[in-house]
C-alpha cells in the first residue's frame, strides 16, 4: 500500500486533523507512508511531519500556490499519484480538503469515500467505516478500483508524535489555467474579536429557530444565568447575526463543556462535530424529528421563545433562593 | 446571465438505506432538497441583477424528481432539465459528476450553482467534481455573492474566518444555507409551473457512454450496514408548559446548577 496523506497547513502549523490522518496512516502494518505539503515557503514544515509520523514528504513550494484555494493543489496531486504509482489518498475534513479530494476523484476518476470515521484492513481490503444519515447506521465502504481517496471525519483521530524525520523530496509543479483563475482577494485571518468560549464550563448556543438577531438576548440570558458563554451555529453566524468567534463545528470551534445547551438548532453533522464530546447535551426544538434529539441526553420538543426565557427564570430563582 | 442550477431530489423526512440493494430508499416521496432552494434563490436574484437571462434548472434523478423541479420551477426558475436513466441509479461521485458535466455542457452557462449539500448524503463535495470536469473556476460556502465585469466575488468561510475570492465568468459557486431566505413560491408561480418546459434526457442522449454511469460508472462500493454504537441513555419530551421546569429538574440531577 503507498499512501499520500495530504497535509494541510495555516500560517508555519500543520493542522491538527492532517496530523492525526498521519498517525493514522503510519500506524497500517504495511504502510508505505508519504506527507504532501503544497503551498509558499513551505519547506520548514517538514520537522514536524517527520515528527507525527511521515517518513518522506513531497513538498510543492511556489508562490502560486501561496493562498489556499483547491484547484491548483488537485493539479499537483494528480501529478504526484500518478508519478509515484500512489494508491491511496488521504484527507482530514476541511473546506479546502473536501474540495480538493473532489477534484481529485474526478481527474483521476478514483473513488471518494467522504465523512469516515475510521479506516481498517479487513481481509486484505480497506474498508472505510462510515456513520450515515444522521449517523443512525454505520456503513461498510470500499473501492473499486485504485487510486482510492478518502477523506475523514473532523476529529477521528489524535496525532501521535513519533518522533521521526522526514526525507524531503520536491515537486514540480506544473498548473492547468482553469485551476489559477480563481483569485484570492482576501484570505481570512485569525479572528481575534469577540468572547472565547472554548473555555466555559456551560455553552448556551442558539441557531436559526430563533428567528432572528434580535432573540439572542434569550440564550445570552439563560447563558449569565448558568455562568456560561454563549455559542452559534454557521448558519446564524453567516447570517450575520451573531460573531463568527462563538461559532461551534468544524469551521468554528470544537468546545467540550459540562453542559451544552441547544436553542432552536437542527444537528447538522457539520455542528455535531464541534460540540459532541460535551459532558451532558440539551436540545430544546420543535421539530421532533431534528437530528439533534439524536445526540442529546435531554431533548425537548418545544418553542425555544416559550421555553427558554421559562428556563432562565427558573434558573434565576434557584440560585437566588 | 444565463445561471444553471444543480438541484437533486431527496427523499422526504428521515431516510433509510435497503439492506437489499445497499442503496438509499428512495421509494417514498422525494422532496426538492433543501439546501437548493437558496441556490434557485440566489440564481434567481443574480438574474434580476443583470436585468436579463434565464434559470435553467438541471439535476439527474428518477422520474419522479419531476415534482421537485416543479417547485424549484414555481419559485421562478424558467425551464428544467432532468437526466433520468434506470442506467444511471447507483451513481457515486465519479459517476454523477461526469453524467452531471455532460448536461451542464450543452447549457453552457455563465453561472453553474450547487446547493450546500445534499440533505441525504451529506457530501457537500459534487461542485468540485464537476468543476474539475468542466474546467471551470469553482468557490464554495459562498455566504455572499456580487457579480460586476464579468466576474464574480463570493464571501466565504472556512476553518480561519471569512475568505473573499474572484472568479471570471463562467463558474461554478456552491453557496451555504444562509446566503439568502429562499422564497416560498406564490401561487401564481405554482400556476405558471404548469407550462414550464420540463425536458428529461436519458444518457445515451448526453453521449454519456454505459460504463461511466451507474454502478458500472462507480468507483466506491457499499459492504454492509452495521448498527450504530450504543447511545447512554437518552430522554424525549414535549413541552405541555413545563419543559422548563424539567430541563432544571434534570440540571439539578446532574448537579449542573
Ligand atoms: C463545509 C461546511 C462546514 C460547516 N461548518 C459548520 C460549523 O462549523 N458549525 C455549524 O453550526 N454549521 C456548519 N455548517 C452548516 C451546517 O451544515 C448547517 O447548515 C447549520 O449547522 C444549520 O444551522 P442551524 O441549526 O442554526 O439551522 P437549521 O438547520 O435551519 O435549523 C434550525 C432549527 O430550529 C428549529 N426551530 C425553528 N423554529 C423553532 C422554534 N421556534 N423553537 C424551537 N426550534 C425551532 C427547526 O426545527 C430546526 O431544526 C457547515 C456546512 C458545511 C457544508
Ligand atoms: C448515505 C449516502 C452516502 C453516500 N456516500 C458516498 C460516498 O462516500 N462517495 C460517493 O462517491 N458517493 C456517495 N453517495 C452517493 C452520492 O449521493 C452521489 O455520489 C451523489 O450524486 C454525489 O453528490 P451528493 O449527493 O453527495 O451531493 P452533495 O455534494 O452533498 O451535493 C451538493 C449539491 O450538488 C447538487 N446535486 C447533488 N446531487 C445532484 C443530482 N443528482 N443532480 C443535480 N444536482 C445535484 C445540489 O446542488 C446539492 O446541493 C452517498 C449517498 C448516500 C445516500
Amino acid at each position: 500500500m503507498s499512501t499520500l496523506v495530504f497535509l494541510e497547513h495555516h500560517g508555519h502549523e500543520l493542522l491538527k486533523g492532517s496530523l492525526g490522518v498521519l498517525s493514522k496512516a503510519a500506524a497500517f502494518a504495511d504502510a508505505d507512508v508519504a506527507g504532501v505539503v503544497i503551498g509558499s515557503k513551505v519547506r520548514a514544515l517538514a520537522d514536524q511531519a517527520g515528527k507525527f509520523g511521515a517518513p518522506k514528504l513531497y513538498v510543492a513550494d511556489d508562490a502560486r500556490l501561496e493562498a489556499p484555494l483547491p484547484q491548483p493543489r488537485v493539479d499537483v496531486l494528480a501529478q504526484l499519484v500518478r508519478d509515484k504509482g500512489i494508491d491511496t489518498v488521504l484527507f482530514g475534513n476541511s473546506v479546502l480538503a473536501a474540495d480538493v479530494a473532489a477534484g481529485l476523484a474526478a481527474r483521476l476518476d478514483a473513488g471518494l469515500n467522504w465523512d469516515l470515521a475510521d479506516l481498517v484492513q479487513q481481509d486484505g481490503k480497506l474498508v472505510g467505516k462510515r456513520p450515515a444519515l444522521q449517523d443512525s447506521v454505520y456503513v461498510d465502504v470500499g473501492w473499486k478500483s485504485e487510486p482510492r481517496i478518502a477523506l475523514f471525519r473532523s476529529g477521528s483521530f489524535d496525532p501521535v508524535a513519533a518522533g521521526g524525520s522526514a526525507q524531503v523530496e520536491d515537486v514540480a509543479v506544473a498548473l492547468e489555467d482553469f485551476s489559477t483563475s480563481a483569485r484570492m482577494v482576501d484570505q481570512a485571518h485569525e479572528e481575534s474579536e469577540g468572547p472565547s468560549i472554548e473555555d466555559a464550563p456551560v455553552i448556551v448556543a442558539g441557531g436559526r429557530g430563533l428567528g432572528g438577531p434580535e432573540n439572542f438576548t434569550l440564550v445570552e440570558e439563560l447563558a449569565k444565568a448558568l455562568g456560561g458563554a454563549v455559542g452559534a451555529t454557521r448558519a446564524v453566524v453567516d447570517a450575520g447575526w451573531y460573531p463568527y468567534s462563538t461559532q461551534v463545528g468544524q469551521t468554528g470551534k470544537t468546545v467540550s463543556p459540562k453542559l451544552y445547551i441547544a436553542c432552536g438548532i437542527s444537528g447538522a453533522i457539520q455542528h455535531k462535530v464541534g460540540m459532541q464530546s460535551s459532558g451532558v447535551i440539551v436540545a430544546i426544538n420543535k421539530d421532533t424529528n431534528a437530528p439533534i434529539f439524536e445526540f442529546s441526553d435531554l431533548g425537548v420538543v418545544g418553542d425555544v421563545h416559550e421555553v427558554v426565557p421559562r428556563l432562565t427564570e427558573l434558573v434565576r430563582a434557584r440560585k437566588a433562593s | 446571465m444565463k445561471i444553471a442550477v444543480c438541484v437533486k431530489q431527496v427523499p422526504e423526512g428521515n431516510s433509510r438505506i435497503d439492506p437489499e440493494t445497499k442503496r438509499l430508499d428512495r421509494s417514498g416521496e422525494g422532496a426538492l432538497n433543501a439546501f437548493d432552494a437558496n441556490a434557485v434563490e440566489e440564481a434567481l436574484r443574480l438574474k434580476d441583477a443583470t436585468g436579463e437571462g434565464e434559470v435553467v434548472l438541471v439535476s439527474m434523478g428518477p422520474p419522479k424528481a419531476q415534482d421537485a423541479l416543479r417547485k424549484a420551477l414555481a419559485m421562478g426558475a424558467d425551464r428544467a432539465v432532468l437526466v433520468t436513466d434506470e442506467a444511471a441509479a447507483g451513481s457515486d461521485l465519479v459517476a454523477t459528476s461526469y453524467t452531471l458535466a455532460k448536461a451542464l455542457e450543452r447549457e453552457g452557462a455563465d453561472v453553474i450553482l450547487f446547493g450546500q449539500q445534499a440533505g441525504d448524503s451529506d457530501g457537500a463535495v459534487l461542485w468540485a467534481a464537476v468543476a474539475d470536469r468542466l474546467r471551470l473556476p469553482v468557490v464554495s460556502q459562498a455566504a455572499e455573492i456580487t457579480q460586476a465585469d464579468g466576474k464574480l466575488t463570493v464571501k466565504r468561510q472556512t476553518e480561519f474566518g471569512y475568505d473573499v475570492i474572484e472568479a471570471p465568468l463562467p463558474a461554478v459557486v456552491a453557496v451555504s444555507d444562509a446566503i439568502n431566505e429562499p422564497r416560498y413560491p406564490s401561487l401564481k408561480g405554482i400556476m405558471g409551473a404548469k407550462s414550464k418546459a420540463q425536458a428529461t434526457l436519458s444518457l445515451s442522449d448526453l453521449g454519456v457512454e454505459g460504463d461511466r454511469a451507474g454502478e458500472q460508472g462507480s468507483r466506491t462500493e457499499v459492504y454492509g450496514l452495521n448498527d450504530p454504537p450504543a447511545r447512554s441513555e437518552s430522554k424525549k419530551i414535549e413541552d405541555n408548559g413545563n419543559a422548563a421546569q424539567a430541563i432544571l429538574d434534570f440540571l439539578a440531577e446532574k448537579r449542573l446548577v
